[in-house]
C-alpha cells in the first residue's frame, strides 16, 4: 500500500520557487557595527533607532544560540549572511510599482494595485529588505487607522514605535529577538485607535528573494480599548541549494477590551528531499494582553521552511482576558519543526485555548512544545488544551512536551493528546465508496485539522485547506 | 454474465490461507445470502471482494458483470457499482456524514461532481425513509455511532449510491429489531431486477425480512452447500454438523 513504503516517490514542485530577476541595492555581507550603521543609513533612520540597534547587537555578542530545541542543523555562520538586500528601483517613472516586483507578487497572487486587489483585504508587499507598498492606506486613515511598513512608521509615528517596540518582546528576551533588534528591516505597523473596528483584514506578505539574505522582519501591532483587528500573513520563498535565515519578532499590544486576531499562513520553501536547502525559520512572537476582557488570537497553518522554530504566545495580564493558539503544522520530506505556544495567567478569570495539530509525513520531526503557566495571583485562571498528532507513513517522528507550571489551586488545567496515523481501515473504507486514495487520505487530513481550519478568516482558510492538499499528494502514493 | 461471478478463489493473510477454493455466483436481480460458522471466512470473502490491501489472492477469480475486478483498486470497484456494507464501520473524525457522502457521490458521477439541489434532495429523502433524526447528516462519520447508526449509516450510504451490486457483511449483527425492520426496509427499497445482493449473516432474524433466492454455507473456506430456505430452517435446528458430514469434511478442529 503506497502510503505506507517507506520511500516518497513523488517529487511536489513547489510552486513558488522561482528567483525575480532585478537589481538590487545591497550591503556586503558579515555582521558588525559597520553594517549596522549601513542598514541605519539606508533606511534613512533617526539617531535614537541606530542606538537602539547597536545596544541589541552589543547584548547580542554575549548571548549564545540556545540548544534545547528538538531540532537538528549545522551551526549558522553569522557572518555569512547579507542583512539588507531591497529592489533597486520600487517605482518606475509613471510612480507605479517596478513591473518585475509587481508580476512578482502577481505570480504569487499578490495583487499590489487595488484595482485587483483582494476585496477586503489591505495588503502591505515585502520584498527581502523592504515593504514594496501598501494599499487602501487611504481609507485606513479615514477610520484613523495606521497600517505602513515597520520603516514608515518610524520616520511617520516615532512616538508610538518608541512606545510600543519591544514592550512585549524586550530585545535581551532571547538570541534571536536580540539579533532580530540589531539588524530587523522591515515588516509592518499597525495601530486602530480607541472603538474602532478594522473594517478591512490587514495583510503583509513576505517574500524573501536574494540569495544568501537574511529576512530579519518586525511587525507591531497595537490594539487602543475596544479596537478590533484581524491580520493575515503569508510568506513564500524561491527554490535555493543553501539555507536562509528567517528571523522576525512580532509584537501584539492589546488594551482594555481590544481584540486581535492574527493568522498565519506559511509556505517557506522546505528544502528538498534530501533535506537540503530551506528556510529556517526562527520566529518570536508574542501578544500582551494588557487590558482587561482583552483577546489575542493566534492560527497558524504552516507547511514550509526547513525548520520551524516558533512559539506564537499570548500573556494574560487584564483581568478576564483571553488567549487562543490554533495550529495546524505539516512536515514533510526532512522538514523539521519544533513549535507550540506560551499561555501566561497573570490576571483574574484569565482563559486560554489551544488546538494543536501536527502532522508529520515521509522523513520529517514534528515536535509540539506548549508552556502553561499560571502564576499565583491568577485565580480563576482556565485552560483547554488538545494536541493530537498524525503520522502518515513508517518514517517520520512526532513528539509532544505539553509543560503545565501552577502556582494557583483554583485554575482548571485540561489537557488532552492523542497520536494517530492514517489507518489503512479508514483508507479502505472511504475507497470502498469510490473515493480515491489520494482524496481519501486528503479527506482524514481535513476532518483532522477542522477545529483549526475553521479559525482562519475566510479568505485563507480556503487556500489553507488547499495548500495543505497540495503538500500532501507528494507524500501518499 | 451479469452479476458476482467468484471462481475458484484461494486467498490468505498474513500467510494463512482463509478461502480455499471458493465459487460463488449471483445474478443481478437475485438476493443469495451466506451462513456459516465463525472463522469459515465470510467476512474475508467481503474484504477480497472489495479489494482490502492486506489480503493476497493467490489464484482463482471474481468478477461483477463479467469485468475482472482483482487487477482493480478499491475504489474502481466501488465505481464499478460494487458496494459493501461493514461490519465494523470505522470513524472518521472531523469529516461530516454529509462531506462524505457528497465526496463519496461526486466520485461516482461521471462528470466528478454530483449535482447540489439532487443530492440534498435524495440526502432529505433517504434520511427520512430510514428514520434519521434531522441534524444526524453533521455528525462526524461514525463518530460516537450506536451499533443501530453505524448499521443504518451504511445503508443510507446504499441509498445514495445505488450500488449494482451490494455486499452485506453481517448487517445485523447487534441490531434490536427496530432497527432491523429499518434496514431490511431500505435493503428492500432497493432490491429488484437491477440488484445483486449477497447478504452474509449468521440469524434467520433478517433472512425472514429480506427473503433470499438461494442460500448458501461457508465452511473452511469454501462453499459446501446451497439450497433454499430449507437449509437455513434445518442450520437454525440443528447447527451445522450435518453440513460438515454431507460435505465430507472432517469434524470440527477443537476449540483453541
Amino acid at each position: 500500500m503506497p502510503i505506507l513504503e517507506t520511500d516518497s516517490k513523488l517529487v511536489q514542485d513547489y510552486e513558488h520557487g522561482f528567483v525575480t530577476d532585478i537589481v538590487t541595492d545591497e550591503v556586503p555581507k558579515g555582521l558588525n557595527e559597520d553594517i549596522i550603521r549601513m542598514i541605519s543609513a539606508k533606511k534613512e533612520e533617526p539617531e535614537w533607532m541606530l542606538k537602539l540597534r547597536l545596544e541589541a547587537y552589543a547584548h547580542w555578542q554575549t548571548m549564545t544560540s540556545p540548544t534545547w530545541a528538538f531540532i537538528d542543523h549545522p551551526e549558522i555562520d553569522y557572518n555569512d549572511i547579507r542583512y539588507y538586500s531591497a529592489p533597486g528601483s520600487m517605482l518606475d517613472d509613471d510612480g507605479e510599482v517596478d513591473p518585475e516586483l509587481a508580476k512578482t507578487f502577481e505570480r504569487l497572487g499578490i495583487p499590489l494595485n487595488e484595482r485587483d486587489a483582494l476585496a477586503g483585504v489591505a495588503i502591505d508587499a515585502v520584498f527581502d529588505s523592504v515593504s514594496v507598498g501598501t494599499t487602501h492606506t487611504e481609507l485606513l486613515e479615514e477610520h484613523g487607522i495606521i497600517f505602513c511598513s515597520f520603516s514608515e512608521a518610524i520616520k511617520n509615528h516615532p512616538e508610538l514605535i518608541k512606545q510600543y517596540m519591544g514592550s512585549v518582546v524586550p530585545m535581551k528576551d532571547n538570541y534571536f529577538a536580540a539579533l532580530n533588534a540589531a539588524v530587523f528591516t522591515d515588516g509592518s505597523f499597525c495601530f486602530v485607535p480607541k472603538g474602532v473596528r478594522c473594517p478591512l483584514d490587514l495583510s503583509t506578505y513576505f517574500r524573501i528573494n536574494s540569495a544568501d539574505t537574511g529576512q530579519f522582519e518586525r511587525t507591531l501591532i497595537v490594539c487602543e480599548d475596544d479596537a478590533y483587528v484581524s491580520y493575515i500573513e503569508g510568506c513564500t520563498a524561491p527554490q535555493r541549494d543553501t539555507n536562509q535565515l528567517h528571523a522576525a519578532v512580532v509584537e501584539i499590544y492589546a488594551h482594555k477590551g481590544a481584540e486581535v486576531k492574527y493568522s498565519t499562513v506559511q509556505n517557506w520553501y522546505a528544502g528538498n528531499d534530501e533535506g537540503k536547502g530551506g528556510i529556517y525559520n526562527f520566529v518570536t512572537k508574542r501578544g500582551l494582553c494588557k487590558g482587561a476582557k482583552s483577546k489575542i488570537s493566534w492560527t497558524q497553518v504552516e507547511v514550509g521552511s526547513a525548520i520551524t522554530w516558533k512559539y506564537p504566545s499570548v500573556i494574560m495580564e487584564g483581568d478576564g482576558s483571553i488567549g487562543e493558539f490554533y495550529s495546524v503544522a505539516f512536515t514533510n520530506k526532512k522538514m523539521q519543526a519544533d513549535t507550540g505556544t506560551k499561555m501566561i495567567h497573570i490576571g483574574k478569570n484569565t482563559s486560554s485555548t489551544i488546538i494543536s495539530k501536527g502532522i508529520s509525513a515521509d522523513y520529517s520531526d514534528n515536535t509540539y512544545r506548549g508552556l502553561v503557566k499560571v502564576l499565583p495571583g491568577a485565580d480563576g485562571a482556565k485552560n483547554h488544551s488538545i494536541c493530537d498528532s498524525m503520522l502518515v507513513g513508517p518514517n517520520c517522528s512526532a513528539n509532544t512536551f505539553p509543560y503545565i507550571e501552577s502556582e494557583n489551586s483554583n485554575a482548571v488545567i485540561a489537557h488532552e493528546a492523542t497520536t494517530s496515523a492514517i489507518s489503512e481501515d479508514q483508507l479502505f473504507y472511504l475507497q470502498s465508496r469510490g473515493i480515491s486514495e489520494e482524496d481519501a487520505a486528503s479527506l482524514i487530513v481535513k476532518g483532522f485539522c477542522k477545529e483549526v481550519f475553521k479559525e482562519l478568516p475566510m479568505e485563507f482558510s480556503v487556500e489553507a485547506v488547499k495548500l495543505l492538499e497540495l503538500k500532501l499528494e507528494g507524500s501518499i502514493g | 454474465m451479469n452479476g458476482l461471478s467468484i471462481k475458484d478463489l484461494h486467498a490468505e493473510i498474513d500467510e494463512t490461507a482463509i478461502l480455499k477454493g471458493l465459487s460463488l455466483e449471483v445474478p443481478r436481480g437475485e438476493v443469495h445470502a451466506i451462513m456459516g460458522p465463525n472463522g469459515s471466512g465470510k467476512s474475508t470473502l467481503a474484504s477480497v471482494a472489495m479489494g482490502h490491501p492486506a489480503f493476497e489472492v493467490s489464484k482463482g477469480s471474481i468478477a461483477l458483470d463479467g469485468e475482472d475486478l482483482l487487477e482493480l483498486d478499491p475504489d474502481e470497484r466501488a465505481r464499478l457499482g460494487l458496494f459493501l456494507a461493514f461490519q465494523y464501520p470505522v470513524a472518521i473524525p472531523g469529516v461530516s456524514v454529509a462531506k462524505f457522502l457528497k465526496t463519496a457521490a461526486d466520485a461516482h458521477h461521471p462528470d466528478g461532481k454530483a449535482p447540489a439541489r439532487e443530492f440534498i434532495a435524495a440526502l432529505k429523502e433517504n434520511m427520512g425513509f430510514l428514520e434519521m433524526k434531522s441534524g444526524f447528516q453533521n455528525r462526524g462519520l461514525n463518530e460516537g455511532f450506536s451499533g443501530g447508526e453505524k448499521k443504518r449509516m451504511e445503508i443510507l450510504q446504499m441509498l445514495m449510491l445505488k450500488p449494482s451490486f451490494a455486499i452485506m457483511d453481517e448487517t445485523d449483527s447487534g441490531l434490536d429489531v427496530d432497527a432491523l425492520q429499518v434496514v431490511a426496509k431500505g435493503v428492500n427499497k432497493l432490491r429488484g431486477p437491477e440488484l445483486g445482493l449477497l447478504v452474509i449473516t449468521h440469524y434467520e432474524r433478517i433472512l425472514n425480512l429480506i427473503e433470499p433466492d438461494r442460500l448458501h454455507i461457508l465452511m473452511d473456506g469454501q462453499i459446501v452447500h446451497s439450497g433454499g430456505q430449507e437449509v437455513m430452517k434445518r442450520v437454525e435446528a440443528e447447527g451445522y454438523d450435518w453440513v460438515r458430514e454431507e460435505a465430507g469434511l472432517p469434524p470440527e478442529p477443537a476449540a483453541v
